[in-house]
């Protein structure tokens, strides 16, 4: 085992307070304009709430807009196109608002008609908000062994936090900058870091951590 | 063991650990709840329970009931229809008693919290009487505002807009405001009489009380007698199932002092029952909780048909209990029952009564959607999640500025 001395890891959860802001898009073009004049607290809240969700209902949608364009638009297409960006290599939440700009704008310029396409009353796409509330759970880790217990035992919120929360805002560091800055196991972040954590549920998430852990103690204690 | 810890159970100690750090925050923080009634209805009753319990996490929580006459209640009885997208018209007395009111009960009641909570319209005018910039006023409205009658909102919008914040049940009851809206659900809470894990022979004395036979189904709608509940189409719904399937149908529900409305109801769901023997009209008295929950123990389906809802925490009563649910698609119903997976949603007499036949004659699938309801709710709709939002809401106000607050 590692014996040096490190620098103890702070587990923090986070929860959300949700914003209606009261407007609505009862046809593609609104949708595109809201997307465009929307807080980026809205987009995160559109791409990632579901994350949070998913850990009971599954399948859920990879994210509003492709729930409404799809279901309620009934452009399947256009669908699927805003459903397969991929999150993983955004790294600002503005960079994730232009990409949906961007298909949306593509689609509309090859598909002139859809943008004249209304939903019907009650079905318009509402955009809300969010603001966060980190605050640190009792569990911190000082070794790899720590880290294995505590990923085994803190809330699912605390593992998406430090997935998904620490992503768009870098005033706390990730699991894998601890990991390599504290406990010079720069392999094990790497693996971290290529970690997909859109296409599993958290519950998922937590095991695929758990095991990466495990097999570098395994591969410590036979050093 | 204090009483927020028996909430673990359900729940888990994370959930309670992290209840106890909000609170924590906002020790020293007056809050200070207003509404129009202490009893019946689900505004009294989620504050009935949660005042004790933010006390008990040490948070400085009261709950003032503002005075009205009849007359008054009679008025804002019209604004919350009219919220609920029925045409209505005021006189110039009625705005100015409504107005009056409010103002004779901000001269009684102390306004003195550092928090300001106000719920729904009847006492909404209060924040006329605010003191000062750093009092923080929240109005929160209960009732489904996704289509309200113009008039009535655009009155109660000039006091609401007033306000630091305002809260909603619901993502479509959402509008264009000038200040934040937030949205919160309300809950149900597991501990209380209504929710509690009944014995069976409670069960069975409550059906022997209002001679309901247990050894056959039973369908029940609880709600109070109110035409957004449509009790008339409830039983509409019976005589078309009736044809085919032997059941027993209750209406049952309390009155509440802010709905002078009932027994007018009441008399005209009895007409259409027409005596029919295997029809339970039961007008509960207050603190008939035990009555309610073995009720919807005992039943083989849960109706809640109601053609404007607030939210309709008798579904979330339900399915709590595992019960399949056949409910109207409004208000914060589609929020807490996703279609054929933890209920049936539906818009029509006619879909109700096609619904209840494949209900009844399928016990496997109505005992599925039950199930996955039960685990629906435990998650969502409990009210440990409703406390965690309101202390969000308050720190919220105490940290105006930042999208992520690092508490």
């Amino acid at each position: 085992m590692n014996n040096k001395s490190e620098a103890m890891f702070q587990f923090y959860s986070s929860q959300n307070l949700i914003f209606l802001t009261g407007r609505k898009a009862k046809n593609l073009e609104e949708l595109l304009t809201g997307i465009k004049e929307v807080e980026e607290m809205s987009i995160y809240y559109h791409s990632h709430h579901y994350l949070e969700q998913r850990e009971f209902l599954s399948p859920e949608p990879p994210n509003d807009f492709f729930y409404w364009i799809t279901n309620d638009l009934q452009d399947k297409m256009l669908g699927e196109m805003v459903a397969s960006i991929d999150l993983r290599q955004m790294n600002s939440l503005k960079e994730i608002q232009f990409k949906i700009i961007e298909v949306i704008e593509k689609s509309l310029m090859q598909n002139i008609e859809a943008n004249l396409t209304n939903v019907s009353p009650g079905e318009e796409f509402l955009f809300m908000s969010v603001r966060s509330f980190v605050y640190p759970t009792k569990y911190t880790a000082s070794n790899l062994s720590e880290f294995r217990y505590c990923l085994k035992t803190v809330p699912l919120n605390s593992i998406y936090f430090h997935f998904f929360g620490t992503r768009f805002n870098k005033s706390l560091p990730s699991l894998s900058d601890w990991l390599s800055a504290s406990l010079n196991e720069a392999e094990l972040a790497q693996k971290f870091e290529k970690i997909d954590p859109y296409t599993i549920t958290l519950e998922n998430l937590r095991e695929v951590l758990i095991r990466l852990v495990e097999k570098r103690l395994v591969e410590k204690n036979n050093v | 063991m204090s009483k927020i810890k028996e909430y673990e159970k359900f729940v888990g100690a994370d959930v309670i650990n992290e209840l106890e750090f909000y609170a924590g925050k906002l020790a020293g923080i007056k809050i200070q709840n207003i509404n129009s009634t202490s009893v019946g209805g689900g505004v009294a009753e989620i504050l009935a329970r949660m005042i004790p319990m933010l006390r008990e996490l040490g948070i400085n929580a009261y709950w003032d009931v503002i005075k009205g006459g009849e007359k008054f209640f009679e008025i804002t009885k019209k604004m919350h229809n009219a919220l609920h997208g029925q045409q209505v018209t005021y006189s110039d007395e009625e705005i100015s008693l409504y107005l009056q009111t409010n103002e004779n009960n901000a001269r009684e009641m102390k306004l003195n919290g550092d928090i300001m909570f106000i719920h729904d319209p009847q006492p909404c005018a209060l924040i006329k009487y605010k003191q000062g910039d750093e009092q923080k006023w929240i109005w929160r409205g209960h009732v489904d505002f996704s289509n309200p009658e113009m008039f009535t909102w655009n009155f109660l919008k000039e006091y609401i807009e007033q306000y630091d914040v305002s809260v909603f049940s619901a993502p479509s009851f959402a509008h264009r405001l000038r200040i934040p809206q937030v949205l919160i659900s309300p809950s149900i809470d597991p501990l209380s009489e209504k929710n509690i894990d009944l014995p069976q022979e409670t069960v069975d004395s409550v059906l022997e009380k209002f001679n309901i036979d247990k050894n056959r189904p039973l369908v029940t709608q609880i709600s109070r007698f109110d035409y957004l509940k449509d009790p008339i189409g409830v039983v509409k719904v019976y005589k078309l199932v009736k044809k085919y399937i032997d059941f027993q149908l209750v209406l049952a529900g309390g009155g509440a002092t802010d709905d002078p409305e009932g027994a007018k109801v009441l008399a005209e769901v009895q007409e259409v029952a027409a005596n029919d023997p295997d029809i339970f009209l039961l007008l509960l008295p207050p603190a008939s909780d035990i009555e309610i929950n073995a009720l919807q123990c005992a039943s083989n389906v849960i109706l809640q048909k109601s053609l404007r809802e607030g939210f309709g925490l008798t579904v979330a009563e339900a399915l709590w209990k595992s019960k399949p649910v056949i409910a109207g698609a409004v208000g914060g119903i589609p929020l807490q029952v996703t279609h054929k997976y933890s209920g049936l949603l539906t818009y029509t007499i006619e879909g109700t009564a096609f619904a209840l036949r494949q209900l009844l004659q399928n016990p496997a699938y109505a005992k599925k959607l039950g199930q996955n309801g039960h685990e629906q709710i435990r998650k969502n709709f409990l009210i440990t999640r409703h406390l965690r939002d309101y202390m969000l809401l308050f720190l919220s106000l105490l940290h105006k500025t930042e999208n992520v607050v690092f508490l």
